[in-house]
């Protein structure tokens, strides 16, 4: 119990941290960029907007600091995001709604996948010490974590799109198609997301391999390991059902404090594919100087990546007593 | 004399380091020549690297050896003239994020108690707030980062995963004998840090500022790839961000575009695999194994 209350005490302090520091970005910011927004959008929008948009950036307003700071909270927490100058007149909330299921859909399957697979790689790299898994996969990886994210995407692209022609250039699905929910339209989105999905996965799962292989090279050398051998239980089963499960609870941790990593990388591979997901949002918004839209943009993927670790430690935490006993 | 005698053999060990140990020897002569490049890169340069004077969107020849951009520039001498920024934030964010990670992890754990619990609270939520929406956002309203506002908002995303690193290690010293016994001795708190704490971590330490400017060229490169650096500097993420604006994978010039990926990747291995050498000096049981041993011992 102390545990899961320390766990949920550090979600709230995170959430806090993250939304603090989302209301302070933009009255830190030199020349006051808000303002600048403002005065474009001046005449275009109605004044009860106008107002909305004040309070939230801090412009005009004869507010003191800490009740804007209480109004923005207040107004974040009843979902209350504000209006897209992009898609004007939409609200945020609609605009990335829009959004999110392609982004789940990629970023989610493609996360879990590199997840599932390079561990299942890394426990046998360090199972077969010395083996070929063993001696290709850390260097070729090494390498690989060494590249930008995004440019594995462009050299998918180059080799996958252009020159071979197998697969689409961008996009989530085929313009010229009307979203339904058909089996070709399902297919025609399959089609689009093996490149940037295969882009995800190659680079995110050299982490998995790595920190997989290193864990269980330290569990395979523990006694009760060596006890197992020695009744004589079939190397299978004390690969994955004594060494795997153990070494596979600090990649579950691992999995938390890299997720961030991930969604950084896989915004960057959204751009380079013009995937219409958060990632690709987020950068339009910034281009467009759509302030509450990359605000709002910002909380949410902070806001899935910290409630993703919060479930990710409490997994830990049923999987592994100790870190229950001693937090 | 005596301080000459100890580099010396500092270097010899280093020496001898890398005799034994390939990939730290591969990762050095990468840093060493894209250190020389960085320092003389008039010596590689054939062409003015900014001049739109050649013929545009030529392929492979012996004049531009990786051909010209649909401006007309030469994509070699781009390259050559881009390695100065990524190296100098490779090194700079590096060095900076770890000396932050040294100051916070080591006094957090060496003073323990309150100071200890509110630093690592601070360390976890700058670690797990995920760093490029944030550094998006931060430059989204600065529009064009240079180069000082780039070093900046790395380190300030870049330090955590150090001081955290660290904190565990200085913690499993901290009550080590040797440690107890220099406090007996009456010494101050700075020389047992200073002496005493700090240098059993170098190899911890060294392996941080490799991580954290290896962190700091993919993310800078990141953002000026999408437009957010100032695009008329020489680097290459700024050569990747025009080559993506003219659509060089479509239009038949890729080299443009994957050219300074791969000098990218070449900073990045170089950074990453000294890192590696380091991570097994500090974890024998990783350093790799002969097939002929593993036979006999595991059966």
């Amino acid at each position: 119990m102390r545990f899961l209350a320390r766990r949920i005490g550090f979600l709230l302090v995170a959430l806090w941290a993250a939304l603090t520091v989302n209301f302070f970005i933009p009255r830190l910011m030199p020349g006051n960029p808000a303002q600048a927004m403002m005065a474009r959008f001046h005449g275009h929008i109605n004044p009860s907007a106008i107002h909305a948009l004040e309070v939230a950036f801090g412009v005009n307003t004869h507010e003191s600091l800490l009740s804007a700071y209480f109004s923005y909270i207040n107004n974040t927490a009843h979902g209350n995001l504000g209006i897209s100058l992009l898609n004007f007149p939409e609200p945020v909330a609609t605009v990335i709604s829009h959004a999110l299921p392609w982004s789940l859909g990629l970023v989610g399957v493609s996360t879990i996948l590199g997840f599932l697979i390079g561990t299942v790689l890394g426990a046998v790299a360090a199972w077969r010490r010395g083996g070929v898994l063993d001696g290709v996969l850390p260097p070729v990886f090494i390498v690989v974590s060494a590249f930008p994210y995004f440019w594995i995407g462009l050299l998918s692209i180059w080799l996958f799109a252009v020159t071979l022609g197998w697969f689409p250039i961008l996009g989530g699905y085929t313009e010229t198609a009307t979203p339904t929910l058909t089996w070709g339209f399902v297919g025609d989105i399959l089609y689009h997301s093996v490149l940037p999905a295969m882009t995800i996965l190659i680079t995110s799962i050299g982490g998995w391999i790595l920190t997989m292989r290193n864990n269980m090279i330290t569990v395979v050398a523990e006694d009760y390991v060596k006890m197992a051998r020695a009744k004589g239980l079939k190397p299978r089963r004390i690969l994955w059902q004594y060494a795997g499960r153990n070494a596979m609870l600090p990649n579950l941790t691992g999995f938390a404090m890299s997720l961030g990593f991930v969604i950084s990388g896989a915004i960057l591979v959204e751009y380079v594919f013009n995937y219409p997901g958060l990632g690709f949002l987020l950068l339009q918004a910034v281009v467009n100087e759509d302030y509450p839209l990359m605000q709002s943009l910002f909380l949410l993927i902070t806001f899935a990546v910290l409630i993703a670790i919060f479930i990710a430690d409490i997994a830990t935490a049923l999987l592994d007593p100790r870190t229950r006993s001693n937090p | 004399m005596r301080i000459l005698r100890a580099i010396l053999s500092v270097l010899v060990r280093a020496g001898a380091f890398l005799r034994r140990d390939r990939k730290a020897a591969a990762g050095s002569i990468i840093l060493f020549v894209l250190l020389v490049i960085t320092a003389f890169p008039k010596w590689f340069t054939p062409h003015d690297p900014a001049a739109e004077i050649y013929t545009p969107g030529v392929g492979l020849s012996w004049s531009h050896l990786l051909g010209t951009t649909s401006f007309g520039q030469d994509v070699f001498s781009q390259l050559v003239a881009g390695t100065r920024q990524s190296v100098m934030i490779a090194l700079i964010v590096g060095f900076i994020s770890t000396v932050i990670s040294v100051i916070i992890g080591i006094t957090a754990a060496y003073l323990g108690g309150w100071i200890d619990d509110t630093l690592s609270l601070l360390t976890d939520v700058v670690l797990v707030i995920p760093t490029f929406p944030l550094i998006i956002v931060i430059v989204g309203y600065v529009k064009s980062a240079g180069f000082w506002l780039m070093v900046f908002v790395l380190v300030f995303t870049g330090w955590s995963y150090g001081a955290r690193q660290l904190r565990v290690q200085a913690l499993s010293l901290r009550n080590r004998d040797y440690l107890l016994a220099a406090k007996a001795r009456g010494e101050s708190s700075w020389y047992v840090i200073a002496v005493e704490l700090i240098p059993p971590m170098t190899s911890l330490i060294v392996a941080n500022f490799l991580g954290a400017a290896l962190y700091a060229v993919l993310a800078a490169s990141g953002l000026q790839f999408v437009g957010l650096g100032n695009i008329n500097e020489e680097s290459w993420g700024t050569m990747l961000y025009w080559a993506q604006n003219n659509e060089a994978l479509q239009t038949g010039l890729p080299l443009w575009a994957l050219a300074p990926g791969i000098a990218i990747a070449v900073l990045g291995s170089g950074l990453a695999l000294l890192n590696y050498a380091f991570d097994e000096v500090a974890n024998p049981a990783l350093r790799p194994v002969r097939a002929t041993k593993v036979k006999g011992a595991r059966v």
